[in-house]
């Protein structure tokens, strides 16, 4: 493998992201015409017939396929392709964008990531039975398997996982499109109800629909779209073994975040990501998601996440602000597309223009990070400032 | 000589009060038991310690079989993880099916068709709610390994007697049991069926009730039952407690149930009578040899009886047996694949992990391609029915259906495969990181309206 084969090549020069939330009135082409349309916009392309040469979709539970987008954007006579990886599937679609251009055959494609889990039924995800075995197949079954012995061996608590959820409804507070608008306290998140220990209610992200696209262009042509382009720097995907059945698992981790953070750091060269990394969008499925990423990605040691939960290293105001737009927990959770609603975030985010939300420390450097399944799939993205 | 040379008995965990608290009380299943379950539980009881290979035969009894076709005792054997060519049958129908299977067994034996027959009865039967025929019955199961050599008790004598008579019934469709009035019922059917077929043994064989050591006798309540044994001439301390304000009357595992009771206590050289009844009734002679006692290790009766949890409402008991409607209801969906069940039965109903030949590692479920060092189809069965495990990780799941919430889950590491697994037969308080569990079979949904099975953990107790 070649760490740089796609270092810097390729540039981000448009970005849009639908409103996200329980999108009743909105089928996904809705959503996806209001998020292409945006990135269209903000790339200053008029003549998306004519400049979009593929698309890359990714949804984890699309009804119709590539034909989706490709109807809704009315982009017929080129390559139209989904992805479907997990929680990483907006995350892998941009990075097969991110190949097309790398590798010359396409000058500018679109990413496009989104789901519709509204049209389910069901406040939560839904519960398929298809077999005896590995159920109860909840999520938030599933991501609660560390915390018990996380607890155990690190000494942290559910008060911990409450800081994190308290922390990313205030962000959601400050960013437009997120789909819950309210701070909460400590003590809210403590006496929810618990959906699945040591999950309370709040502990778990808001299930919504949404879409989020993206502009790809090779960075030489980057500077016909806009001056303030962002580059990718690392992108990766990692499999890891199903943490129900891996024999070796410790339960302190998730080994899909390790493995895919030491792909894209050889990728960027970063070899101290809490330095060299100025804010981050991590998977917050769940408080101890993140918790989990915090570690796993290596932007503290393992076992010392609550003493940084603390002391504010994560907060917007912090040493590396994460979830600066309220993350999974308050702007939302539609599985295609969050991978690329994070990599909305940081682009704004390097670019100054991200609101209220704004950190203060003057970015170059942003990683978004998605694990899902039992979990065993992640992918991570490193954008950066020329 | 052919004989029971092992016993094992299963009774569910939950007790129904029926009345006050700390009052008589009956067995009710949990919501993922039923006949087959608590059949493969009493089992494994029974062959603790046993070479299960060696068992040519099932014999599966019951009345509360979910299935009118597709058989009780193959599911059984496959739970058992027994040799495929094993001899199977089910026996329903009738109350006095369980020991209708163990004379059937013992001249199975004797004809030399099988060196060893497991003899499992079984049953989980409800009468309609409230009514007083349901505060008799209680759920249980018991299970016999019937062979010549071994024997911890010798097949003697039997007699048997055939009666038509319409008293306790249960059509096709009909959740409940229903019977016609009890004193009919007392006097020209159960009393007087089994006097009848007690009388007929005497006369035959010769046996007067001073000659019995213990009388293991079938009762539909206390009162007939207590009664009955008076008339029959013997004496209350040679009577097997039959269980009732406990157990309750456990229709087809009854007798069974009351006779692995007796062999629990049982001395070499006792005489036991056992008397069934239901559409007729049965008599059936066994003498203890010293082998009985020394049959340790087994759970048995009394281990049961002392294990219970009382069930906190009336309420939870409608609902383990769907009696009033849920959200999530648990016969809904389209079932399993027939074909991925297929493919999954070793997996799934035997528990047979796998130990890789190269490196040494157990793995689940069934892998192509080791998870440590990558060998390729290398790999020897590994039961893990049987063993212990300990949990390396739970939670307690609120969000999942369940009668009895939160469902209780995690992950279980056995001989170092893992395994995601609910936990049953626990309440959340209990559960510790690395707690040491054992495996016991289950319904883990009724998704296509049929009984679908797996293992949970529970703790060792």
């Amino acid at each position: 493998m070649n760490p740089e084969a796609i270092r810097d090549k390729v540039a981000i020069v448009g970005m849009g992201c639908c409103k996200f939330g329980e999108n009743w009135d909105q089928d996904p082409q809705d959503m996806i015409v209001d998020a292409a349309y945006e990135a269209y916009a903000d790339a200053g392309i008029d003549d998306p017939q004519r400049r979009i040469e593929a698309v890359f979709c990714g949804a984890q539970y699309p009804s119709k396929g590539t034909a989706e987008v490709a109807d809704a954007l009315k982009l017929y006579d080129r390559p139209v392709s989904m992805v479907v990886n997990y929680c990483a599937t907006g995350t892998d679609a941009f990075r097969y964008g991110v190949f097309a251009v790398a590798s010359g055959m396409y000058d500018t494609v679109l990413v496009v990531g989104f789901d519709k889990p509204k049209d389910r039924g069901v406040a939560g995800p839904s519960v398929a039975v298809t077999g005896v075995r590995g159920l109860p197949a909840t999520p938030a079954g599933w991501f609660s398997l560390c915390a018990a012995r996380y607890f155990e061996t690190f000494g942290a608590s559910r008060e911990d996982l409450a800081r994190i959820a308290v922390k990313n409804h205030h962000n959601g507070t400050l960013a437009p499109k997120s789909m819950l608008k309210r701070e909460i306290t400590v003590e809210d998140v403590l006496n929810a109800r618990i959906i699945s220990w040591p999950f309370g209610l709040y502990d778990c992200a808001a299930q919504s629909d949404g879409a989020a696209a993206a502009i790809l262009t090779r960075r030489d042509l980057a500077r016909s779209y806009r001056d303030d382009y962002v580059l990718v720097r690392a992108i990766g995907i990692a499999l890891s073994p199903n943490p129900q059945e891996d024999p070796a698992f410790d339960f302190l981790r998730w080994r899909a975040t390790e493995m895919a953070a030491r792909q894209v750091y050889a990728q960027a060269g970063i070899t101290q990501p809490r330095k060299e990394i100025h804010l981050a969008q991590v998977h917050d499925c769940f408080t101890l998601t993140e918790l989990l990423a915090y570690e796993d990605l290596g932007f503290c040691e393992k076992g010392s996440a609550k003493e940084h939960i603390a002391s504010g290293t994560f907060a917007l105001d912090g040493e590396l602000p994460v979830n600066t737009d309220g993350g999974l927990k308050t702007f939302g959770h539609p599985t295609g597309a969050t991978g690329v609603r994070m990599i909305y975030e940081n682009y704004k985010q390097l670019q100054g223009k991200a609101g209220q939300r704004q950190v203060r420390s003057q970015p170059t450097v942003a990683l978004s990070h998605n694990i899902g399944g039992a979990p065993q799939a992640c992918g991570i993205c490193i954008v950066a400032l020329p | 000589m052919a004989g029971i040379s092992s016993y094992g008995a299963y009774i569910p965990m939950f007790r129904l009060p029926l009345g006050k608290p700390g009052g008589p009380e009956r067995a009710v299943a949990s919501w993922d038991e039923d006949c087959v379950t608590m059949g493969v539980a009493a089992a494994m009881d029974c062959l603790r310690g046993r070479d299960r290979a060696a068992v040519d035969a099932v014999l599966f009894a019951s009345t509360s079989y979910a299935f009118k076709e597709k058989q009780g005792a193959a599911i059984v054997a496959k739970a058992l993880d027994l040799r495929r060519d094993v001899t199977t049958t089910d026996l329903g129908d009738s109350l006095r099916a369980g020991t209708t299977a163990l004379r059937m067994a013992g001249d199975m034996v004797r004809a030399g068709s099988a060196r060893q027959v497991l003899v499992v009865a079984s049953d989980v039967r409800m009468a309609a709610p409230r009514s007083p025929l349901e505060a008799q019955l209680g759920d249980g199961a018991a299970a016999f390994l019937v062979g010549a050599e071994d024997v911890a008790a010798a097949f003697g004598p039997t007699h048997a007697v055939a009666d038509e008579i319409i008293d306790v019934w249960r059509t096709e469709g009909d959740p409940f049991v229903h019977a016609w009035e009890d004193r009919f019922v007392l006097d020209h059917g159960y009393r007087a069926v089994v006097t009848e077929a007690v009388a007929g043994f005497r006369v035959r064989h010769g046996l007067e009730p001073r000659d019995v050591t213990r009388l293991v006798l079938y009762g539909p309540d206390a009162r007939s039952h207590g009664a009955t044994a008076r008339a029959l001439g013997f004496a209350p301390e040679q009577v097997q407690d039959p269980l009732f304000g406990r157990l309750g009357n456990a229709g087809a595992a009854m007798t069974p149930l009351l006779l692995a009771a007796a062999l629990e206590r049982a001395r070499a050289g006792e005489r036991v009578l056992v008397v069934a009844y239901g559409d007729g009734a049965e008599v059936l002679s066994l003498e203890t040899t010293p082998l009985v006692e020394r049959l340790e290790g087994r759970r048995a009766v009394s281990w049961h009886l002392a294990r219970r949890a009382e069930l906190p409402s009336y309420d939870l008991y409608l609902r383990f047996r769907q009696l009033i409607a849920s959200e999530h209801d648990r016969r809904a969906g389209a079932g399993l694949s027939a074909t991925k069940h297929f493919r999954d039965r070793d997996t799934d109903l035997a528990l047979l992990a796998q130990r890789c030949r190269v490196c040494g590692q157990a793995q689940f479920p069934r892998q192509r391609v080791c998870f440590t060092c990558f060998a390729r189809d290398d790999f020897a069965p590994l039961r893990l029915s049987d063993r212990v495990g300990r949990v390396m990780s739970f939670t307690f799941d609120n969000f999942a259906g369940s009668p009895n919430p939160p469902l209780v889950a995690g992950i279980v590491d056995v001989e170092g495969a893992r395994l995601y697994l609910q936990m049953t037969d626990v309440t959340p308080k209990e559960v510790r990181l690395g707690m040491p569990v054992e495996m016991t079979f289950r319904k883990i949904h009724e998704a296509g309206g049929t009984p679908n099975y797996f293992w949970k953990s529970t703790p060792v107790r």
